[in-house]
């Protein structure tokens, strides 16, 4: 067989794996942010499927399969129904150059930070699609506050990876990876502090976390764009949700964290837990703080984010040109 | 049959719609928030017109509950109307009732016990605090914050076994009578009510430290939905609302009623009028009424707790009385008119919240959607004692 063919065959059988690890990664985060919110609030959290409710995600899944799927009378259908669809389907793609360790990754890509970050931008349009063709005032807003927010922090965002691609000089996440050590003091997170914050800020806007929750702010707009949705219409915004917190933890991890490399024996035991203490942190943040204004929102992003993020990859360069 | 955009501009829709509509400017969203909102607290319903998310216009509508309080005042005796008054607010039932208890004890010259008096103003002080541990946490709901109101409700779950003890309800409590109280304090009610005022004192600085204090919350109502005094006046607000805009009227200190001039305590008084001053009032009036009841649980004497032959079905001589309280939400009004029959001639409930959220409108006009919304939730609505 062609080199292309084994290719082919190795990205599909690899997309299966990712869906199998998204699903069942979606299960344990779904359990893990009620305990979490459940332990912050002075209460048990889910504790009757199971012991300790740990059979509480199928039930909440087998509940959401069984809901009738409802189209709102005047939506426009197909692009209501493209929505989840193309919201869910690109964070799989994003899953392919993430090296889980040293050989553990199912394309070999030189370029998987833009693969990341382009295919991640999808999520924008699912989520304007959704507002648009659900026909209902709320979704429409949450879709505008939505776009507004993607645009203000993909600027920051990306700035703050550029200084950790010019000091890998690569954009391969294996490469990244190898270029920091094990021990936390040789991490980029350790070399970029600000970077690494501003890369974390964002990646909490990015997957509409509190306090940035704001296309979704039910207090303010129902339930913002996935107002309309029922049973898996909804499942799928938040799967999609679910995995993108994932990609971007497995993104910081690699990128500011050193990935797979630990102290000792590399490999994806020392990724996994990274990635969960991440996802840990943003649950955290989520049940401690207020939800921020939108003015305010964008005003974080424009006039503080990105002016630093500029200085500090002004200062990355400097200092590379001068020292290497 | 719903409605589209196209229909409301033919002149479709309901009254309100109707109403509201045209609007002088075409790039306009007319939106109703409510009367399903997460937000509203109840069935409020306000009619928005946005400019993207900056409000124009704000027109609340009222009427979804209304429940027909004050005629039914009108056909029930004045025994017999006394639990509807805790349905009133449920929040702070107490307060209502007393309104009513008070105007009916004024109308038959009734002298009520001391004993009676001071578990008035105990019972009253602690259904004060949970409602506004209940405003704090539907409040900080409001500004997207989840965890605030299981905090709240776990020491608000306190103060309703403490009030179950004596009134038997948790929520809608009814304790006082014309003439008096229905029931007595016994000794575990005054030692956990003591132990309670203790725990509730230890938790405010972990409050000031989670919320009061942080960065996010401070941005979100510092400067929003000023309230000047004028305006304060113009609508007849009263409660927290006014005393955050710089005046100081509090029922208990400017017309005192029971025995509030026999204990010392601060009616918090915030000049700038904004959200964060009807928060800072609410936490400061908490922390006054475990004061009150403090001094009023030291001073407490024995005695009886009925005033002596009060008839079972009173008919008080034919008059008119005004009987006003402090409630959580402001001042609470009973109007009695009695025609010398044993049902009240009228009934008339004056609502703190109905002129508070009269107040809405001209403080939400140019703000954001999400400031509207953290307006709507500083002012503490109770949508039933509107509607009444």
């Amino acid at each position: 067989m062609s080199e292309i063919t084994l290719n082919i065959i190795r990205i599909w059988a690899g997309l299966f794996i990712i869906l199998s690890f998204i699903s069942v990664n979606a299960i344990i985060l779904v359990y893990l942010e009620r305990k979490i919110a459940g332990h912050i609030q002075r209460r048990p959290g889910p504790f009757e499927v199971g012991p300790h409710g740990i059979l509480q995600p199928f039930a909440d899944a087998v509940k959401l399969l069984g809901k009738q799927i409802i189209t709102p009378r005047y939506a426009d259908a197909l692009l209501y129904w493209a929505a989840p669809i193309l919201s869910f389907a690109p964070v799989a793609v994003c899953f392919l150059p993430i090296p889980a360790g040293p050989h553990a990754r199912v394309l070999d890509i030189n370029v998987g930070v833009i693969l990341i970050l382009a295919f991640s931008g999808l999520n924008v349009l699912a989520l304007c699609l959704a507002g648009w063709g659900s026909q209902n005032k709320w979704s429409l807003l949450g879709a505008a506050r939505n776009i507004a927010q993607s645009v203000g922090y993909e600027i920051p965002l990306l700035l703050s990876v550029m200084p950790i691609l010019m000091l890998s000089g690569s954009l391969d996440l294996n490469t990244i990876t190898q270029n920091q050590g094990g021990w936390p003091w040789e991490w980029y997170a350790f070399k970029q502090p600000v970077a690494f914050i501003i890369f974390f800020v964002c990646a909490l806007a990015e997957t509409n976390r509190a306090p940035f929750d704001l296309p979704e702010a039910e207090s303010e707009l129902t339930a913002g764009f996935h107002t309309e949705y029922s049973g898996m219409g909804f499942g799928l915004f938040f799967m999609g949700e679910y995995t993108y917190m994932i990609v971007v933890c497995s993104m910081t991890a690699l990128l500011f964290m050193g990935g797979w490399q630990g102290p000792f024996a590399p490999g994806w035991w020392w990724f996994v837990p990274k990635v969960y203490v991440l996802l840990l942190i943003m649950m955290w943040i989520r049940w401690t703080f207020p939800r921020v204004r939108f003015d305010q929102l964008l005003n974080v992003s424009w006039k503080w984010l990105i002016p630093i993020s500029l200085v500090n990859l002004l200062a990355t360069a400097l200092v590379i040109s001068l020292c290497c | 049959m719903s409605l589209t955009g196209n229909d409301v501009l033919a002149g479709k829709g309901d009254f309100y719609t109707r109403h509201f509509q045209p609007t002088p400017r075409e790039d306009t969203l007319i939106l109703n928030m409510g009367p399903q909102h997460p937000s509203t607290h109840g069935v409020l319903r306000v009619m928005l017109e946005i400019d993207g998310e900056y409000i124009l216009r704000a027109e609340p509508v009222i009427g979804y509950v209304h429940r027909m309080q004050e005629k039914m005042g009108e056909r029930l005796d004045y025994n017999q109307y006394l639990p509807n008054t805790a349905r009133v607010d449920y929040l702070h039932p107490l307060a209502w009732n007393w309104a009513y208890v008070g105007a009916a004890e004024k109308l038959l010259g009734l002298e009520i016990p001391e004993r009676a008096e001071y578990i008035r103003v105990i019972t009253c002080e602690l259904n004060r605090i949970s409602s506004h541990l209940l405003w704090w946490g539907t409040y900080l709901l409001d500004l997207g914050a989840f965890t605030p109101i299981l905090y709240a409700f776990a020491d608000r779950e306190k103060l309703a076994d403490i009030l179950q003890r004596i009134t038997g309800s948790r929520l809608t409590f009814s304790l006082y009578q014309i003439g008096g109280c229905k029931a007595d304090m016994d000794d575990r009610f005054i030692r956990e009510t003591k132990e309670f005022i203790e725990y509730m004192r230890s938790r405010f600085p972990m409050y000031k430290d989670l919320v009061t204090d942080n960065l996010i919350l401070r941005k979100r109502v510092e400067g929003i939905g000023r309230i000047t005094r004028e305006e304060c006046r113009k609508y007849g607000a009263s409660g927290p609302t006014v005393r955050a805009a710089g005046l100081d009227y509090d029922v208990r200190r400017t017309e005192p009623y029971s025995l509030y001039d026999r204990f010392e305590f601060n009616c918090p008084v915030y000049e700038d009028g904004d959200a964060l001053a009807r928060y800072m009032v609410r936490m400061q009036e908490m922390e006054q009424s475990l004061e009150i009841i403090e001094q009023a649980l030291k001073q407490l004497p024995d005695g009886e707790i009925m005033a002596p032959k009060v008839p079972k079905k009173p008919k008080p001589p034919s008059g008119e009385v005004y009987h006003a309280v402090e409630s959580g939400r402001g001042k609470v009004g009973v109007r009695l008119i009695s025609d010398g029959s044993a049902v009240p001639y009228r009934v008339k409930l004056r609502s703190p919240s109905y002129s508070n959220l009269s107040l809405f409108p001209c403080i939400a006009a140019g703000t954001l959607l999400a400031d509207a919304i953290s307006i709507l939730g500083s002012l503490d609505l109770v949508i039933p004692e509107i509607d009444r």
